[in-house]
């Protein structure tokens, strides 16, 4: 009878891409002004229910009841009338535009023959900022906004068309802890003046602090429904995966005595570096990772990771500095990704599909890739596609990769499998450095353990690693020792065993270890 | 009478009739392109403008009918455009160059039919001056601002001006070439816009074409001549805005008329060389010797829902 | 049947429905100038095929096709969209002409490869701006390569007005006779008449070339890499820059080798507007035969046989309608890829 209570009810929902559903049935049902978690694992299909909710996709069955009626919903334009709105995970902004344009594009307010009113935008943007305390510029430019700033204005978006439900896609996966603090602030107040959140994360402690209820997912079906409390992470990650999950992973961490006697593989001194946009990324970094064992580098992106990685697989040319691998200094003029492969080193690059792997080739034509010069895999006339194929299908064999069919275009497999191809590649390389930038960033649980697991074996066959990620808990779960970059420069190193989140976090801002 | 005064007077206007068309495909060019879609067929659209223009006068007596029935051509074959890059997603590049081919054969096919000849058209009437009191007068100027083409493309740079960056057309016209996505999360038609900015793209091009036939009082094969390409260039010299563009258009059409001039006062320099500024100078551009010019972001590139 | 037949018959099949789709629209055209399109269409069909002549004169106009649409199928299997083989043609047949000109004395022997290989670099030097231009400044191609073919339109046009011209004609003076190539009517005498002469068979072996290169070698491989990922290909170590900038000269080649057709083979000088737009159909031929050497015989094949066909059906319909039908194949192909796409997925779901 109370058919009300509920501001959003999805039942039974399906999507189907092709063959392949998406939402086999889903439902959701939350109500008015609680922050509900929806979690699960990437691939369990929360991202399309909330599509199907926000009238990006259509459903091929199901019902969606909004405050009670049954409604469709077929486009975004239909969702935001129903006072819907969403943050995707990917921000929709353009760039070229200032903030307050963004903010009323699609709604513009117009003044005298049919022209924009800018100032009526600029002001009721102003309005906003103020009210819910988003800190933002209405006539800066998107394009030099900070990503925490971004977000914010994503926010500010779904307020200005009066949204009362909020839909937000992994909303922390960009920002740092202490960001995070800020942002849980603004969602709370969103919610005491009785706006609907709905929270996609697959963070269970984010759900544990912040959520009053959550719905799991688990390969398109809601798997469960309960009210936060009285949950754990434990328990929901069971649900998520439908069995127990290990989250330490086993090793035995190394001394800082043995780390003393072991020879150092890598040494960075001093080295600057330009980012792709002409500004100054590294900033005199200098490090040093020894034969066995795993460095871990945590620190909010932006913040050099990403040109440190492209000066040591030899992609970026630094300013100034030195990089040494065995003892041996990298001349950087006559440097080139292939010369640093050739010297021993492996690399699993943070975005396997712009950078690791090329979608429309085979499974087997990936295993090679970077590698497909070497003897046994080719001679400058003639590639030899047998051998290739046989390789495939042993590293297929060693690592599980499935479907376990070399021939198969690389863009069919799952996330999981595809890093399986990256991390199979790269380590048969047998190396003696491995960077290894977010090994696990939309990979599933079993596949996540089962990389960690490799990782840990390449470092204990005496190879020294370097592990970027910006996933807090797994530097912290596999790393000997952790350093925190900021503003292209290494703020401080710590022992496996010193390192807390709380810690990291703080110089992650920029802060100082108290 | 001052030597010098008459061959600048004579300048400006020659550089006014060679500059009209240019300016007019250039905005349309930068139309298209804003909204995300490349437009290589603007060469096409001009010869199909001139010869709609023309058989439209011819039959009816009437330059303005002219002038509609170039505009409703040039609209068809940018719709035809518009329908293969946007609902089909096909390459917008290749598009264009078709748009072109089918342009050339099309008036070429029915010159033959309707006026029996593969060159050129029947002589058709221009259009008729306004009575402009005072400055009507005046040598040159008189010309210009009583040749109501010329009004109307002074008219239609403003307007182009007032839509794309001052009207919430405009907004997410430019919204849709740069991110799609973000405006069509926002309720906004992304098709619908990129449908809107190749069509526009299409009038003004056709508009360009009815100069070129009226100017000539006929139509002649292939009198479109290059000029969408240079239209293009000067898009890009204007950097993707479309009263900059329009004066890019303005400079190249001045580079042309000083060419012409020194002609006829007797200086011989190379036509070729004179011709080929537009291109290096659009090349130059785009190697970002000056400043570096940026298409918007979503430029050529289909927009796919799922 | 495996998929590999599948997809290949799919995509055969949805190509010649847009030839045909193309046919019926041009039906139209035809209808519309009171003509008859099934008479058309036969005296098309029996004027560029089943006369040994028309056939003779079919593959003529084909073989600079297949060259100028191999250029545009190497740059696109590195995403590379040289527009400019138009230019790079006509700057490779200047150069081609004037050394045969030139160099007069020279025996056959020698003269034949030194303009071959001239009407090759004269390609390769045209393409190698706007090369430079992409790798160095990021320069978009498309854009300058156009320009680059209005540059050397101005520029051939100079030379020939200024210098090389022979009097009252647009045309420069014979090449050296021991330059000029066999023509096929020695040896087949019911192609009596045609020009189609040994370049055909230069193209032949540039369709295999061009296949082992792409499919069989780390080169091919590497360039694959770099069309569909970039990014994924430099972070594996394959140097971009290097392999952008030779692929973008040996498309540039293959644009000015087309040249020798008509230089060598046929007229035996360069003339203004000799391409005949041979550079921007090789676009379309490579986008109907799908960047295949097999598919781009085929492809050049059909735009020949049109281009042939303008003069088989003259006296019936204004011969524009053959533009029209090519600018209609070029259209409908384009389009009914996404049409084939679809049936793809379907077909890699299953």
């Amino acid at each position: 009878m109370d058919k009300t209570a509920y501001e959003i009810e999805l039942i039974g929902v399906t999507k189907k891409f092709g063959s392949l559903y998406a939402n086999k049935g889903a439902s959701l049902r939350v109500r008015k002004g609680e922050i509900h978690a929806l979690v699960g694992e990437n691939g369990a299909g929360k991202s399309t229910l909330m599509k199907v909710l926000y009238g990006m996709y259509r459903p091929d069955a199901g019902e969606i009841r909004i405050r009670g009626e049954a409604v469709s919903i077929p486009s975004p334009k239909a969702a935001i009338d129903l006072k819907i709105g969403m943050v995707h995970q990917h921000f929709m902004l353009v760039k070229t535009l200032t903030v307050a344009e963004n903010v009323i594009l699609g709604e513009e307010p117009v003044g005298n023959g049919g022209a924009l009113d800018y100032a009526k935008a600029a002001a009721g943007t102003r309005q906003l900022i103020d009210k819910f305390n988003l800190i933002l510029d209405p006539d800066a430019l998107v394009a030099d906004l900070s990503v925490g700033e971004e977000q914010r204005l994503e926010i500010l978006k779904l307020l200005y068309r009066k949204a009362d439900i909020l839909i937000l896609d992994e909303p922390t996966a960009v920002l740092t802890p202490q960001e995070i603090k800020y942002f849980f602030d603004i969602i709370r107040k969103l919610s005491s003046e009785g706006k609907t959140v709905i929270l996609i994360t697959h963070k269970l402690k984010e759900v544990l602090s912040i959520s009053s209820s959550v719905t799991i997912m688990r390969q398109g079906v809601t798997v469960a429904s309960l009210p936060t409390a009285g949950t754990s992470e434990s328990g929901l990650a069971q649900l998520m995966v439908g069995r127990p999950v290990v989250f330490q992973v086993e090793r035995a961490l190394r001394t800082a005595g043995e780390l003393e006697k072991s020879p150092a593989v890598l040494e960075v001194k001093d080295l600057t570096a330009m980012s792709g946009k002409g500004h100054t990324a590294l900033n005199g970094l200098s490090l040093e990772i020894k034969k066995g064992e795993i460095f871990g580098l945590a620190g909010v992106e932006g913040n050099g990771q990403s040109e440190l990685i492209e000066v040591l697989t030899g992609l970026r040319r630094p300013v100034s500095g030195s990089v040494k691998v065995l003892g041996e200094a990298i001349d950087p003029a006559g440097n080139s990704a292939r010369k640093m492969f050739s010297l021993g080193l492996a690399h699993v690059p943070e975005d396997r599909h712009k950078k690791g792997l090329v979608l429309d080739y085979s499974v087997a034509e990936n295993m090679v890739l970077g590698r497909h010069r070497e003897p046994a895999f080719s001679t400058p006339a003639r590639m030899n596609f047998e051998g290739i194929a046989a390789f495939a299908a042993r590293m297929i064999g060693d690592y599980g990769i499935y479907p376990p069919r070399p021939q198969l275009r690389a863009g069919a497999l799952s996330g999981g499998n595809q890093q399986k191809i990256v991390v199979a590649r790269e380590l048969s390389r047998l190396p003696r450095l491995l960077v290894v930038a977010q090994p696990t960033r939309g990979v599933d649980v079993g596949a996540i353990e089962f990389i960690h697991k490799k990782i840990i074996e390449t470092r204990d066959a005496g190879c020294a690693v370097l592990l970027i990620s910006a996933e807090l808990p797994e530097i912290l779960s596999l790393s000997d020792r952790i350093g925190v970059i900021y503003r292209g420069r290494i703020a401080d190193v710590f022992g496996a065993k010193e390192a807390t989140e709380e810690k990291l976090g703080l110089l992650m801002m920029g802060g100082k270890a108290g | 009478m001052d030597l010098f005064q008459i061959f600048s007077l004579a300048l400006a206007g020659q550089t006014i009739r060679i500059s009209v068309p240019y300016i007019l495909t250039a905005m349309g060019a930068t139309a298209s392109e804003l909204g995300g879609v490349v437009n290589i067929g603007l060469e096409g659209l001009i010869l199909i403008g001139a010869f709609c223009s023309v058989l439209g006068n011819f039959y009816t007596g009437s330059p303005w009918a002219g002038i509609l029935c170039a505009v409703a051509g040039g609209m068809l074959f940018a719709w035809l455009h518009a329908v293969v890059s946007i609902k089909f997603r096909a390459n917008q590049i290749i598009s264009g160059l078709a748009i072109n081919i089918l342009a050339v054969g099309a008036t070429k096919f029915f010159l033959k039919y309707f006026f029996h000849s593969s060159s050129n058209s029947g002589r058709i009437s221009g259009i008729a001056r306004l009575d402009v009191p005072v400055i009507g007068g005046i040598p040159v100027i008189g010309d210009i601002v009583s040749n109501p083409l010329i009004l109307l493309t002074g008219l239609l740079v403003f307007a182009v001006w007032y839509s794309v960056y001052r009207t919430p057309f405009g907004l997410r016209l430019r919204a849709v070439g740069e991110n799609p996505e973000a405006a069509d999360t926002l309720g906004v038609n992304v098709r619908r816009m990129r449908y809107l900015g190749v069509l526009i793209s299409g009038a003004l091009a056709a508009l360009g074409g009815v100069w070129l036939a009226y100017d000539q009082h006929q139509f002649t094969d292939g009198m479109s001549g290059g000029r969408g390409y240079i239209a293009l260039a000067a898009m890009i010299f204007g950097k993707w805005n479309p009263v900059l563009a329009a004066l890019a258009a303005l400079f190249f059409g001045f580079a042309e008329a000083v060419q012409i001039q020194l002609q006829t006062v007797g200086v011989k320099l190379p036509v070729q060389f004179i011709q080929m500024i537009p291109y290096l100078l659009t090349i130059v551009v785009l190697a970002g010797t000056f400043s570096k010019a940026a298409p918007p972001s979503a430029d050529g590139v289909p927009y796919e829902k799922d | 049947m495996n998929k590999n037949t599948k997809a290949f018959l799919i995509n055969l099949g949805v190509t010649l429905a847009a030839v045909l789709a193309s046919l019926v629209v041009g039906a139209f055209f035809i209808l519309l100038v009171h003509a008859n399109p099934a008479l058309v269409y036969r005296r098309l069909f029996e004027g560029v095929i089943l006369n040994p002549y028309g056939l003779a004169q079919t593959l003529f106009k084909a073989t600079p096709l297949i060259m100028t649409g191999l250029a545009l199928a190497l740059g696109f299997k590195a995403s590379i969209f040289n527009i400019g083989a138009e230019g790079q043609m006509v700057i490779g047949g200047f150069v081609c002409a004037w050394l045969g000109f030139t160099f007069t004395g020279l025996p056959a022997a020698l003269l034949v490869p030194l303009c071959l290989a001239g009407a090759f670099a004269g390609g390769m030097l045209w393409a190698s701006v706007p090369a430079v231009l992409k790798i160095k400044t990021g320069a978009h191609e498309v854009i300058t390569t156009i320009m680059m073919n209005f540059i050397a339109l101005a520029l051939t046009n100079y030379l020939i007005t200024a210098y090389f011209h022979l009097p009252e004609t647009v045309h420069t003076q014979l090449i050296a006779g021991s330059a000029a190539l066999p023509r096929l009517d020695h040896y087949v005498p019911a192609f009596r008449g045609s020009p189609a002469n040994v370049t055909l068979f230069m193209a032949a072996a540039l369709c295999f070339a061009f296949w082992w290169l792409i499919w069989k070698t780390p080169y091919g491989y590497e360039t694959r890499a770099i069309g569909l990922n970039p990014s994924a290909a430099e972070t594996g170590g394959i140097h971009i820059n290097r392999n952008l900038l030779l692929t973008f000269l040996i498309s540039g080649g293959l644009s000015g080798f087309a040249a020798v057709n008509f230089i060598m083979g046929y007229k035996h000088y360069y003339e203004e507007g000799f391409t005949q737009g041979v550079g921007f159909m090789g676009i379309a031929v490579a986008l109907v035969g799908q960047n295949n050497p097999f598919g781009i015989i085929f492809a050049a094949l059909l735009f020949g046989a049109l281009s042939h066909g303008t003069l088989v059906i003259n006296a019936l319909v204004p011969k524009d309608i053959i533009q029209i039908l090519q600018a209609l194949v070029i259209l409908f192909v384009i389009s009914s890829n996404l049409l084939a796409k679809k049936y793809m997925a379907r077909l890699t779901e299953d």
